[in-house]
């Protein structure tokens, strides 16, 4: 833009009045803008749809309550950015927030896009809040603007084989060999990876560890190498189309293993699922992301949440309870300033959330108390199976 | 080394799905066989097929197989009125515009479904999806097995159709030479576009058999154009029995490669044999020399 004498008087005009009007200005707190980045197009868009949905509970909830009152009762306007099932689009939509000037992020889903938008958001130091994403890499990168409120797969994995060896010697150990399936990006084949590492210790003989594509058209393949194996647990952890069809292909070969014990599976304890293919899905066992049932807050929730014929996964909660760490940093900080978030966000020790965690306490960026519940699928509902602290069922097992 | 139950379960999968590869490869021979250029757009019409046949299923409670029927005419309408009043006029009489034009199409009709009907993946739920026909040991999934053998019935009426009637003699004579075809009182632009119809009808088809056992969103057509322009290649350009064996072994060697080299590398096979014949077969297996 050139400065002439039109443009500098122009502006001159603007900032009089400004200065001359300095109530209007102040009459309103400002908004305090806030990215939510979610893959909402692409093979994880269901996921992606139902952590936008809630965010937009959390921030509504907020706003309504006054907004952040330390700042005037600023509002909080959502930035919302499609990461388009890919790093990329989580990028470039980081780069996006950052020309509109949001105060902090929240999101991601998976792994490898919150890889790279909190990489991308540590440029601008742009506080990060990662929702789901599970890779363990994603906190240890040792960038200051990047926190996970969720458990790693590195502790999840660990939850879940105590609780499986739990579950088998309680059943007089039926379950001895083993076949892991995986979606073969960054989340599945990492969990692969630990969990060949750990199975053997636990008295588990893996037979095979399998890896397919996400999306896949067809899961037969994956089905009859099962079928050949005949493993007495099958082991999966991929999204949820593919899950879906594998289950839906392994019933359809007669595949019935003693369990299928699923780790951090998009399908396994999704409402979608058990709703639409209740066969398919009945006893299947999950360790995953869940919300706390003995919280008042979280009935609240779920009712918004499944308003107009919607689900409840574990996303919804998940990302509630993100806006709202990020809304309480916000308060403590007293600003909008990103340095002054991120230094309120690792003193963090919000505890008003609706998962099954402590209060706030982040290391290096991970909440130490983070930890996931195993489920199954029974008659139609989800079960919390452990912890006993909070199981509202007992565990079926085996299934046949 | 696995059983051979498993082997043979898997031999008939790929054969299966071979078959309805073939039906959406036929469409795009037959395409360039007539026109010679290759139809970008197909994988966009198959994708707008199935979503056809998710909205008949979904909203109008019609059972995929009936909405065969109904769709098959649909798009054979569909087809020969794009190319009529589209594709033909906005190429002015130059091959490599609609060629462009057709990419473009592609373009147009997958942002469409994009806009209308989100990137979400859908599928339909049919009493019968799951079901299986037993033989011996092999559970063959019903409607791949009916998927099958309607996919060779397509083939057969499409061969008769070209063989025998009047409107297929004129489709081979232009083909053949469009001029000559042209000064014997044949309408080059009603063959055309009655060929680039034909070839939506036969993703009409196809779309209704893969519905009660696949998945849709706006980009699905892509992965099964790719497959099909391998086995166009592997048949040879414009070759109807071509498209049938190609579809046929390009079936069972995704199936074979991804059950023994897993399901990550299943594709690998194919596109090695694309390579392998460009570099030896460039005219394929039933392909007359150039």
């Amino acid at each position: 833009m050139t400065m002439n004498r039109r443009t500098v008087l122009q502006g001159a005009a603007a900032a009089s009045a400004i200065i001359a009007a300095p109530g209007l200005v102040r009459a309103q707190a400002p908004a305090i803008k806030i990215g939510i980045l979610q893959p909402v197009t692409g093979a994880l868009a269901q996921d992606g749809e139902y952590g936008r949905l809630g965010a937009e509970i959390a921030l509504n909830e907020i706003n309504a309550a006054g907004g952040i009152k330390s700042m005037g009762g600023a509002r909080l306007q959502m930035v919302f950015g499609d990461a388009r099932s890919n790093p990329e689009g989580g990028t470039s939509e980081v780069e996006r927030m950052q020309s509109e000037g949001v105060a902090a992020i929240v999101g991601g889903f998976a792994s490898p896009i919150v890889l790279a938008s909190s990489q991308a958001a540590s440029r601008y130091d742009i506080p990060y809040i990662c929702d789901v994403g599970v890779s363990d890499q994603i906190v240890s990168r040792g960038l200051k603007n990047t926190f996970r409120f969720g458990p790693g797969f590195g502790v999840v994995t660990r939850t879940a084989l105590e609780n499986l060896s739990k579950l088998n010697d309680a059943a007089g150990k039926p379950a001895k060999t083993v076949v892991i399936v995986h979606e073969d990006g960054l989340f599945g084949a990492g969990m692969a990876k630990l969990l060949n590492d750990r199975l053997p210790a636990a008295g588990f003989e893996i037979l095979e560890t399998i890896a397919h594509p996400t999306p896949s058209r067809d899961m037969s393949n994956v089905a009859l190498r099962i079928r050949a194996l005949n493993p007495d647990l099958v082991i999966p952890s991929s999204y949820y189309a593919e899950f879906v069809l594998l289950s839906r292909t392994m019933q359809q070969q007669r595949i019935r293993p003693k369990g299928v014990y699923a780790i951090l599976n998009g399908a396994a304890s999704n409402f979608r699922f058990v709703k639409e293919f209740p066969d398919a899905a009945n006893l299947v066992m999950d360790c995953n992301h869940w919300a706390d049932p003995r919280k008042p807050k979280t009935a609240q929730v779920k009712a918004l949440a499944e308003q107009g014929g919607r689900f409840w996964l574990y996303n919804t909660p998940l990302n509630y309870s993100c806006v709202r760490l990020l809304a309480d940093a916000i308060e403590r900080a007293g600003s909008a300033d990103r340095g002054k978030i991120t230094e309120a966000l690792a003193a963090s020790t919000f505890a008003d959330h609706i998962m099954p965690y402590g209060p706030t306490k982040f290391e290096n960026g991970q909440n130490t108390g983070a930890a996931p519940v195993n489920t199954q699928v029974q008659n139609g509902d989800i079960k919390v199976i452990f912890p006993d602290a909070f199981a509202d069922a007992k565990p079926v097992f085996p299934a046949v | 080394m696995l059983k051979l139950d498993i082997f043979l379960s898997a031999l008939a999968n790929g054969l299966m799905t071979g078959a309805v590869y073939a039906l959406i490869a036929l469409g795009l021979t037959l395409v360039y066989g007539v026109l010679h250029i290759i139809n970008f757009a197909h994988g966009a019409t198959l994708t707008a097929a199935m979503f056809a046949v998710f909205v008949a299923h979904s909203v109008f409670k019609i059972d995929p197989y009936i909405a065969i029927v109904i769709l098959t005419p649909l798009f054979f309408g569909l087809g020969y009125a794009v190319q009529r009043f589209v594709i033909n006029p906005a190429s002015h009489g130059n091959d490599s515009n609609i060629l462009l034009v057709t990419l473009g199409l592609s373009i147009i009709i997958e942002n469409a479904l994009l806009a209308g009907f989100r990137s979400d993946t859908r599928s339909i739920d049919v009493p019968y999806g799951f079901s299986v026909i037993e033989i011996g040991n092999l559970f063959l999934s019903t409607p791949k097995v009916v998927a099958f053998f309607a996919s060779f019935v397509v083939a057969g009426l499409l061969w008769l159709l070209l063989a025998r009637t009047d409107t297929g003699k004129a489709i081979r004579a232009v083909a053949r030479e469009k001029t000559g075809a042209a000064l014997s009182g044949i309408n080059v632009d009603h063959i055309y576009a009655v060929t680039f119809g034909l070839g939506a009808a036969c993703l009409a088809i196809a779309a209704c058999l893969l519905m009660p056992t696949f998945l849709v969103n706006p980009r699905i057509g892509n992965a099964f154009v790719l497959v099909a322009f391998t086995i166009v290649v592997l048949g040879g350009m414009g070759s109807i029995a071509g498209a049938l064996v190609g579809g046929l072994i390009i079936g069972v060697v995704e199936s074979l490669s991804g059950l023994y080299f897993g399901e990550s590398l299943g594709q690998i096979g194919i596109f090695l044999i694309f390579i392998l014949v460009l570099l030896f077969r460039p005219t394929g297996l039933f392909g007359a020399k150039a």
